[in-house]
């Protein structure tokens, strides 16, 4: 137990003492949950957008202050023919355009029916997406008011609600992303280096010759990852709640039981790369790939899985990360118990045992 | 064009206050073996660096091969041939893919390379070796090829760092025999080395101690001034004398 | 009894086309308490036999035994008895000289105090900077701390692979002066080293060279078992000199060896054969001195033979 205390003492020195890696450590969490959080959000504001109205009569200029009065648009432009909305585009002045038909009050006060068209710049398509979104709303939102004002006999009426986060906002998708990412990072990547490095430097040798059983370099050299990680997982969680607002609905004992268990999953990975590799670069390069691509990609964090052509859904099975995100978007934002996660609790541990035993297998008691 | 291969007047290298290399002036002639001896951390690899323009002096002259070191690297470094223990050729390539790349970087003709490859394989012996990785090759014989690979565009000056080191002392004499064969076609030679008898071998020897160079003359002329009666115990008495250890 | 057993061990590494035979079977026995030297040039085979005999390697055939134990059989409780160095410098650059030497004193079951005796001749010297990170040390410094961290457990067998490889001429020097007050405490050492000149520092020595085993004898067994007469010659012209010397009908060798040229001469003839064979070649004053062999004449002479 002596030489095993020593070992995480040792380990800690090393980490203490590469200052510019403890920082990034622990400053990557941070500096990722604020650059999510505040600098790349998929919310747009203050869209401008031009208007081509044909008619010019108490409906449209109703929707057009509507439209005005929104935080998401600016109306910048006034049109007057066909020819000029293409134009508008190419100078690049506008994200779109809306086009009311002449008569459009005429056609609805004796047709109850009238179409509005939105031409958008798709050349971004996801901005477009939420920008003719919007307008939809707004333009369904007045409809709403004017036939409710008639009172007519027989109106469906659709109304939409945004379960779990209501104002749509991207950090409820992005910190649960943002803790598998970090997570992997740390442990995987920094595990696989550290125990390689000792292999270039010729300790591991020593440590070879010396009664030190070989898994208790390889756990005692795991701890201390655990302890960083067991921190960053506390920061992410105390940023997302009171600078982001976005609450832990579910049992925080449960979620930071679940983060351990990734977290163990990506040591035990890390530990499956060093025992394959014999240098720093290579474990890295396999770390990276292996584990942080998958981990962007495959886990739902960035992309939707759903929309993925079937091999690829099939392949992010297999990634810790989706599961990972998975339990702690159900978790943390909906709030659900261990009920609703225990299956997936139950392959994570599954990947972590098969990880494992696959790792200690391979661990060399020689050096070939 | 004078007879001097490497002129250097006070020169200095210092990394913030620590003075690597402190002032030293020396003459070496051309086509002489000249032995740049020294304990760890004296100073020799950052004095050698400069030489080759891979390093900026902080203050002093020298030129090499006629050439600036402070405004004509780039003509240094086309005139020089560099070889060291730790690197010297691509042990994943083949002997002759090796010698193809070196003479490539010097810009030689194909018929020049193609005629001097042969000739240069059949000199090593390494004919029935020619497409083998490097690896697989004896130490010895890597650094024979290294060597010959380093003099290939029949460079005025070759700088050599540690060659020898843990060589077997058969081959050690076969490389040294190449050395002196190279110093008679008027290749200028500069050495390092921590094997003393190697010392012996040289034209004039100078052997640096905390950056600056305490002595400076034949090996013969050394034994004498020192009273000694072997190179060992020269560079003993003068290495005693250093404050400074380094790596 | 014997420390160390070597019997007919052999070990290759690669695939059939890249096949290197690192050891080619070879036999050798290392006596409680002796300075054992294992001579020869990298690529002998010298730091495949310490893995091997440190449990880091399996041979591919033969066996051996360190302090009665099988290297492979008995790895584990080798491991707690013997001391290592390696080639590389292997300590923890980002540790002080305290921290590394109290963590391996851990790791190896024991405290720095239990043992201090032992390396305190070493120690003592880098104990003043203490604190200093190994990785700021000189080259002299971190290898005695290395020799420190290695002993600290009191090994019964202590493996140090080449040592004194890029290491000056004055620290070299020293580190042997450590090595023989080592051997007084009684601790068996195998030190392997491509200098030939530190072979008449052990008690014995194997010479090794390409995977074989030339000899394994005393320094002053090995010196004696050089029969042929061996003359020193110097002159002003040494390169012409040599050439000269290759030509003479007396001569079996000739090499040059620092200021001057060994001649190994064919039995029968003399140095003063020498001289006046030199003298009809017009050289005035030639200096030439019946000499004794040295470690290195000998390691010519023997991979000469075995080509």
């Amino acid at each position: 137990m002596k030489q095993f205390i020593s070992f995480v003492k040792k380990e800690f020195h090393h980490i203490a003492r590469d200052k510019r890696t403890l920082f990034i450590l622990l400053g990557m969490p941070i500096m990722q949950i604020l650059i999510f959080g505040f600098a790349l959000t998929n919310e747009v504001k203050n869209s401008k957008i031009a208007i081509l109205d044909q008619s010019n009569d108490p409906s449209t200029q109703a929707l057009r202050s509507e439209l005005d009065a929104s935080r998401y648009f600016d109306i910048t432009q006034d049109l007057h023919s066909y020819q000029e909305i293409e134009a508008a585009f190419k100078k690049g002045k506008i994200k779109m355009a809306v086009i009311f038909p002449a008569r459009l009050a005429n056609d609805l006060d004796h047709f109850n029916t009238a179409q509005v068209q939105l031409v958008a710049d798709a050349s971004d398509p996801n901005v477009a997406n939420t920008l003719t979104n919007y307008a939809t709303a707004i333009i369904l939102d007045y409809q709403d008011r004017i036939t409710n004002n008639r009172r007519l006999p027989y109106t469906i009426k659709t109304e939409m609600r945004m379960l779990y986060n209501p104002q749509l906002k991207g950090a409820y998708s992005f910190v649960p992303g943002v803790m598998a990412m970090v997570l992997m990072l740390v442990c995987t990547l920094m595990t696989a280096i550290t125990i390689v490095r000792e292999k270039e430097l010729g300790t591991m040798e020593i440590m070879l010759v010396s009664p030190m059983q070989p898994f208790k370099i390889v756990v005692a050299k795991a701890v201390p990852y655990l302890l960083l990680s067991i921190v960053n997982i506390s920061s992410i969680l105390l940023l997302s709640v009171f600078v982001l607002d976005v609450p832990v609905n579910g049992s925080l004992l449960l979620l930071i039981f679940e983060s351990i268990l990734f977290t163990l999953t990506c040591l035990a990975f890390g530990l499956l790369i060093s025992t394959k590799t014999d240098s720093q670069q290579t474990a890295m390069f396999i770390a990276l790939t292996g584990m942080f691509l998958p981990t962007i990609m495959l886990s739902g964090f960035m992309f939707p899985i759903e929309n993925m052509p079937l091999p690829l859904r099939i392949l992010s099975n297999i990634v810790p990360a989706k599961w990972f995100y998975y339990i702690v978007k159900e978790v943390m934002i909906k709030g659900l118990g261990i009920t609703a996660v225990w299956k997936e609790t139950l392959i994570l541990t599954g990947m972590l045992l098969f990880l494992l035993v696959l790792s200690i297998r391979n661990f060399k008691i020689r050096l070939a | 064009m004078t007879n001097t291969a490497i002129h250097a007047e006070g020169l200095t290298k210092r990394f913030g206050d620590f003075t690597a290399v402190d002032a030293i002036s020396f003459e070496v002639k051309k086509g002489e073996i000249f032995g740049f001896l020294g304990a760890n951390g004296a100073g020799k690899t950052t004095a050698m660096r400069m030489l080759c323009g891979l390093s900026i002096p902080t203050a002093g002259k020298a030129s090499v091969a006629g050439f600036d070191v402070y405004k004509q690297t780039e003509q240094i470094k086309r005139s020089i041939g560099y070889m060291s223990q730790k690197f010297s050729l691509y042990e994943d390539l083949t002997v002759r893919e090796n010698i193809r790349f070196y003479a490539g970087i010097y810009g030689k003709s194909d018929a020049f390379i193609k005629e001097k490859t042969a000739f240069l394989l059949k000199e090593l012996h390494l004919e029935a070796e020619a497409n083998k990785l490097v690896r697989s090759l004896p130490l010895g014989w890597k650094q024979k090829l290294a060597f010959s690979v380093a003099i290939f565009h029949e460079p005025e000056i070759v700088f050599l760092d540690e060659p020898t080191g843990g060589v077997d002392p058969v081959t050690r004499r076969e490389f040294w025999n190449m050395i002196y064969k190279a110093a008679e076609r008027g290749i200028t030679i500069f050495v390092t080395t921590h094997y003393m008898d190697e010392a012996e071998y040289c034209n004039r020897v100078s052997i640096m101690v905390d950056g600056r160079i305490d002595a400076l003359d034949t090996p013969t002329q050394l034994k004498k001034t020192f009273e000694v009666r072997s190179m060992d115990e020269v560079f003993l008495k003068l290495a005693r004398r250093a404050k400074r250890s380094g790596d | 009894m014997n420390a160390v057993i070597v019997n007919n061990i052999s070990k290759q590494y690669g695939k059939k086309k890249d096949l290197i035979q690192a050891l080619k079977g070879i036999f050798f026995e290392v006596k409680q308490g002796e300075l054992f030297g294992i001579i020869g040039p990298d690529g002998a085979g010298k730091t495949s036999l310490f893995r091997i005999l440190t449990t880091l390697l399996l041979p591919d055939g033969g066996s051996a035994s360190v302090d009665g134990l099988d290297v492979v059989k008995d790895f584990k409780a080798i491991r707690h008895r013997v001391g290592y160095m390696p080639g590389r410098f292997s300590l923890y650059q980002d540790l002080t000289i305290e921290e590394n030497l109290e963590f391996f004193a851990t790791i190896f079951n024991t405290t720095v105090k239990e043992n201090y005796d032992l390396i305190k001749d070493i120690y003592s010297q880098i104990e003043p900077f203490k604190n200093r990170r190994a990785g700021k040390l000189s080259g002299g410094m971190k290898q005695k701390l290395a020799l420190s961290c290695a002993l600290i457990h009191k090994p019964s067998v202590l493996f140090l692979d080449e040592p004194t490889t890029g290491v000056d001429a004055v620290s070299r020097k020293e580190f042997w002066e450590m090595l023989r007050s080592l051997k007084e405490q009684g601790i068996t050492i195998l030190v392997s080293t491509p200098y030939m000149d530190e072979a008449s520092l052990c008690d014995r020595v194997a010479l090794i060279q390409s995977g074989e085993i030339l000899s394994v004898d005393s320094p002053e067994g090995v010196i004696n078992a050089f029969k042929h007469p061996l003359v020193a010659v110097k002159d002003n012209n040494m390169l012409q000199l040599l050439n000269d010397l290759q030509r003479f009908e007396g001569v079996q060798d000739a090499y040059p060896f620092g200021e001057y040229h060994h001649v190994v001469l064919k039995d029968g003839f003399t140095a003063n054969a020498v001289s006046t064979y030199l003298q009809q070649h017009n050289y005035h004053q030639p200096d030439v001195q019946t000499i004794r062999a040295d470690i290195e004449d000998c390691f010519i002479a023997l991979m000469k033979t075995g080509e």
